[in-house]
Formats: C-alpha cells, structure tokens, sequence
C-alpha cells in the first residue's frame, strides 16, 4: 500500500463524508448504477425478472457494518441454463462491487445470503448472469451510513489472532424430501476496508481482506466468490445447493496479503 | 439588551424543559432526593470568562453562546457530595445539544472530579457552570466511562494542564479508532456549530484494572472492566456514600445498546452485582436508582437476547429472520426500543453464532 492510495482514500473518505449530510435529504436516484452498467457489465442488456433473480435486503440497516441480503436466482423451470454468475453491487459505497459469486453448473445455488456494508444510502443490485450470457437485475434500496468506515467492534488483537478460522454449518432440508441442502459458511477475517483509522498512528488501516474464496463438495465447485471490502468482517455465506454424492466439503480463501486458509468437514447425510 | 433577552430565552426554556412529562416521569422511580439543586445558573457568556484557561476556549464559548436555546442542566445531590444530572431518553439531536447521557461530579475536601462530559461542548459548559455554582474546589479529573460521543463530546470544556483526563487503558484507542466516524455521524445530527467546537478527547491518566483517587477525605474507586458494553467500560465508585457511576454498563428506561459483547457485559454485571453499592447513576436512565436491583432489568434484557438468538439459531433461523422476532417480548419494558433492538440482535447474533 503506497502512501499515495491511502491518500487516495483518505480524501475518498473526505468526500463521501461531506455527502453525508446531502444524502440525508435525497434518495440514492442520483444515480451511480448506469455508470456502473458501463463499466462493469460494458452497457449489456440486463432484464428485471423476479422470476429469475430477486433481492432481499433490510429498508433500514439496522447496523451498517452488517448489512444481511438474500439473493434468489434460478433459470425458469424447464430451462437448461444455470446461474453461471451473481454480482452484488452496493452502488454508492466507495467500491461498488460487493462480491461476485461464480457457481458450478450442477451446484444448484438458488438462494444465497450473506452480509454487506453499506457506507450511505444507496441501491443494492444483484445481477444474474446465465449460461448463457443474458443478464437479470434485481434492485433495493438501503439506508444506512458510515458502514465501511465504522471500525470493527472488537479490539483488533483479538481479531487478527482468530483470522481464518472457519465454521462450516450444515441444514437439514426445510421440507423432508427435497434434493435441495443448506449450507452456511462463516469465516473470521478483519475485512479492513482501507477506511478505519489506524488507532496509534493516524493513518489508515490497509485494506486487507478476502478476495476469493471458493467452496467444493468433492471436486465440484460448488461456488466462487470473488469479493471486496464491502463484504461485512467475517464473511458470512448462507447457501442452497443440490448434493452430489460427495462425502466433503472443501473450502480455499485467500485473503490480499496472499494468505491462504483451508478447511475440510465431511457432509452431513439428509436428514441428520 | 441582548444579554436580557437571552437570559429571558433561557428563563423560558429553563421552565420548559422542567416541565418536560418525560422528567416528571422520571421523578417516580428515582426514589428520595436528598437535596435538589434546580436553579437555573447565569450563562457563561454573561458571566465566569476569567475562568477561562485558553483563547481557543474562549472562541469556542464564544461560538456556543450564540446558541440562545440552550437550557442550563438539572443537577441533583443524589447523596452528599455526589451531583448528577439525568440526560433526556432521546437520540443526540441539535435541539437537546447531546444532552441525552447521565453525568455528574463528585466534590472532596481538596478537590472535584468530574464523571462524563455530555455530547456537547456547550452542555458541558453548563455542566462546568454548575460545578462551579456549587463549591470553590479545582477540578482535578475527568474521567471518562467510555468511548461514546454522548459522554466525551463535552470534553473540550474541561481541557486544562492540571486537569487529569481518566479512563480506560483502551480509551485512547478506541477513540481514536472511532473519532472521525463518530464526528461524520453525528454532523447532520448535532449540526455543524456544535461539531466545530468539539476536540478529541485524551485520557491522560489510564486505568488498566483499578484506581483508586483521593479527593481529599474521599476517596473514588475506578475500575476498568473486560469487553462488555463496549471494550473501554471504567465504573468509579465512590467509597463514602457506596453511589456508583457505571457508565453504560447500566441502562434503565433507556434500551440498552450493545457495542461490545452481550456474553462479556452479562459477565460483568454479575461480577458488578457483588460490589458494595447503595445506588448508581446509570449511563442512561433514572439517576440514585438502588444497587443492584437498578440492573435486574437490563440483565433480564440482555438473557431474553441470548435466549431467543441461541433458539433462532437451533432453529436454522437467519440473521434477516431473527432480528424481526428477538427481543420483541421486551418492546413495553423500554423506551428507544426500535431505535435499538435490530442493531442490538444483529451484533448479539454475529457473535452468538461463532458458540
């Protein structure tokens, strides 16, 4: 990290603080998504079809550094296409894209939750990407403000000393006799979004954080995530999936500081 | 003539405020008073400037006397010698300058120390005017219970070479952490003028554990809890009446809010519940409530968390789901209660989900 990208985001920081007090006032229209249409999807055609791709997330967060959204998406019925890509994008925080999650053809991952910052009043978009290239939008809107500068609750001490320790939790089916399975997967990681305040030396805590992480059953893959500063400390993944037989789950992240964290636990059968 | 007309504005809403039914309400569950002190104190842009130790605090109280509205505060000798004014059951906004924490002073033979400084400079000029109303001693502390806005932002007001600034060895720290944030917060809220007038606090004096402070015949007893309330908590109780200062640690009326750990302050509170304390002036609250009793209502808040997180959980519940059902039995027990709840099972359940 230079001297000069902390500056950089020191006066980011600065900026979006002086909005503060306007974004009070107006409503996240004024209006980030289509610039970021340009630059992250090149100004593809994208459909809103809550068929396909819906968002949940709360109208008021109650806590901004923890932010929970849930993401439906699946092809039609009958359709042969899967859900190649999701991306989550928190549009007005300082980096927009949240995470981007890539799932395996036969994964079957049709909700998926997990928890963001959100820095001020913004829209939320999650975008779908099929199989075959089309595009589906989901939109919602979010008031909060200061979830990526607010510091991490506990002391940092403790955190560092617990980075990369993995919960894998595993749900029974919902309704007896479906192929679908649950999954959360919880990780302990600072997240430092390169916003919080050093607490000795008045500079900026580096950004150091997951940026990708990719769950296994067996060899599948099951999911990808690709992801950035604005997914909350400890990232948290709750997901459906269809079982394949396999008899483990395997999980890889790597964080920006090129640690890897590894964590194995054998899948539980339907049922238990 | 101005000057008659801002005493006249503060004589009217001096009376406004002590008719507030919300301090009325307050006057049933705080049980006897042993002497009330509610006059309202002439202004400090009227009178007390030689008391004045810097230019920088005489620009500042320059800037905050033009803020006519403000009232001067509502203090109470809840036992001899221990002063306590009761903040309003309400978010910081300009209307209430900060005024929404519990703070107070203690006076010795020797010398005075002052427990929390408000949410803003300007009530904590008030604070420092009725101090100065009631005895000659100096002021030689400032202790600080911890880190959050509505108790340090007065800090300014007291900035001074002979005055120790106390607190918890992890206070500088998680203020510095947070200061920015908190500024950037609270600048819609509080407005610009009062923000511009606030500094960072910085304890000079840090209690690791425990300190004891002699005020002259009388002796305080400071003592720096693990991760509760928030990481930085420091109760000082003093040893000639048994009346505790416990910082937010202790919520009455006020939702309890949850910056820290719900499984570490519930510790703590057991731990507190041992100590040799006839009452307490809670963070937030009904000043001279009596000890321990004064905490059994947010213990029982904080197990109800537990509780209902803890089944959420078993039950495969969601972090999204959970937050619209925990707690909800406790919604008549509180005031604030959706101003906090929501934030306060989100945090409980990031931690409790790890067990």
């Amino acid at each position: 990290m230079t001297q000069a990208i902390r500056l950089t985001m020191a006066a980011v920081l600065l900026a979006l603080t002086t909005q503060l007090a306007i974004a009070e006032t107006t409503t996240a229209k004024d209006d980030a998504w289509p610039g970021l249409v340009t630059d992250v999807f090149q100004d593809r055609k994208m459909t809103a079809d809550p068929a396909i791709i819906s968002l949940e997330a709360p109208y008021r967060a109650e806590d901004a550094a923890i932010v929970p959204i849930a993401i439906n998406a699946a092809p039609p019925p009958g359709d042969s296409r899967y859900v190649a890509r999701i991306t989550v994008l928190v549009d007005n925080n300082p980096s927009p894209v949240a995470a981007t999650f890539e799932f395996g053809p036969k994964a079957g991952v049709s909700h998926l939750e997990t928890r963001v910052r959100v820095n001020q009043y913004t829209n939320i978009h999650a975008v779908a990407e099929l199989s075959d290239g089309t595009l589906y939008v989901a939109e919602k809107f979010v008031k909060a403000s200061g979830g990526c500068s607010a510091p991490a609750l506990k002391d940092a001490a403790e955190a560092a000393a617990n980075v990369g320790v993995m919960k894998l939790k595993q749900f029974p089916p919902k309704d007896g006799g479906s192929t679908l399975r649950e999954a959360q997967l919880m990780v302990r990681h600072p997240q430092n979004s390169g916003m919080q305040m050093d607490q000795m030396s008045h500079t900026y805590i580096p950004p150091w954080f997951i940026d990708e992480l990719a769950i296994h059953q067996g060899d599948d893959l099951l999911l990808k995530v690709t992801g950035g500063i604005s997914l909350s400390e400890d990232p948290n993944l709750r997901f459906t999936y269809i079982p394949n037989g396999a008899t483990t789950f395997n999980v890889t992240a790597t964080d920006t500081e090129q640690k890897t964290y590894k964590g194995s636990w054998p899948v539980q059968p339907s049922g238990s | 003539m101005i000057f008659n007309a801002l005493r006249e504005k503060q004589r009217k809403s001096y009376i406004h405020m002590t008719n507030r039914p919300i301090d009325s309400a307050y006057q049933k569950v705080d049980g006897p008073r042993a002497v009330q002190q509610q006059k309202p104190l002439p202004r400090r842009c009227i009178a007390g400037l030689g008391n004045l130790a810097s230019l920088a605090l005489m620009a500042a109280m320059a800037l905050s006397c033009s803020l006519a509205e403000a009232a001067p505060l509502t203090i109470t000798e809840i036992a001899p010698g221990v002063f306590a004014h009761q903040g309003q059951v309400e978010p910081m906004t300009l209307g209430n300058r900060g005024n929404i924490a519990n703070i107070g002073f203690i006076v010795g033979d020797k010398s005075v120390a002052v427990v929390d400084t408000g949410g803003s400079v300007a009530e904590a000029q008030d604070l420092l005017e009725t101090i100065r109303s009631t005895t000659d001693k100096p002021i030689s502390h400032v202790i600080l219970t911890h880190m959050h806005p509505d108790h340090i932002f007065g800090s300014a007001a007291f900035l001074r070479p002979d005055v120790a600034f106390v607190g918890h060895a992890r206070l500088n720290a998680a203020i510095e952490a947070r200061y920015s944030y908190y500024l950037e917060a609270n600048r819609p809220i509080l407005g610009e003028k009062l923000v511009r007038e606030l500094s960072q606090a910085h304890v000079t004096l840090p209690v690791a554990d425990r300190l004891d402070i002699d005020l002259g015949g009388r002796i305080i007893s400071l003592r720096a809890w693990p991760l509760a309330h928030t990481d930085n908590d420091l109760t000082v109780l003093d040893q000639k009446t048994g009346v505790m200062f416990t910082g937010d640690l202790v919520f009455t009326t006020h939702t309890p809010s949850i910056d820290g750990s719900i499984r570490g302050w519930l510790k703590v509170l057991d731990e507190m519940a041992r100590m040799p304390v006839s009452k307490i002036v809670p963070g937030h609250g009904a000043i001279g409530a009596p000890w321990p009793a004064a905490m059994q209502a947010e213990q029982r808040y904080l197990n109800v968390l537990v509780d209902d997180i803890k089944a959420a959980l078993a039950a495969n519940k969601t972090l999204a789901e959970t937050v619209e059902t925990a707690g909800r039995s406790e919604a008549g027990n509180w005031l604030l209660f959706d101003d906090y709840n929501k934030r306060n099972v989100t945090t409980a359940f990031a931690e409790l989900e790890w067990e």
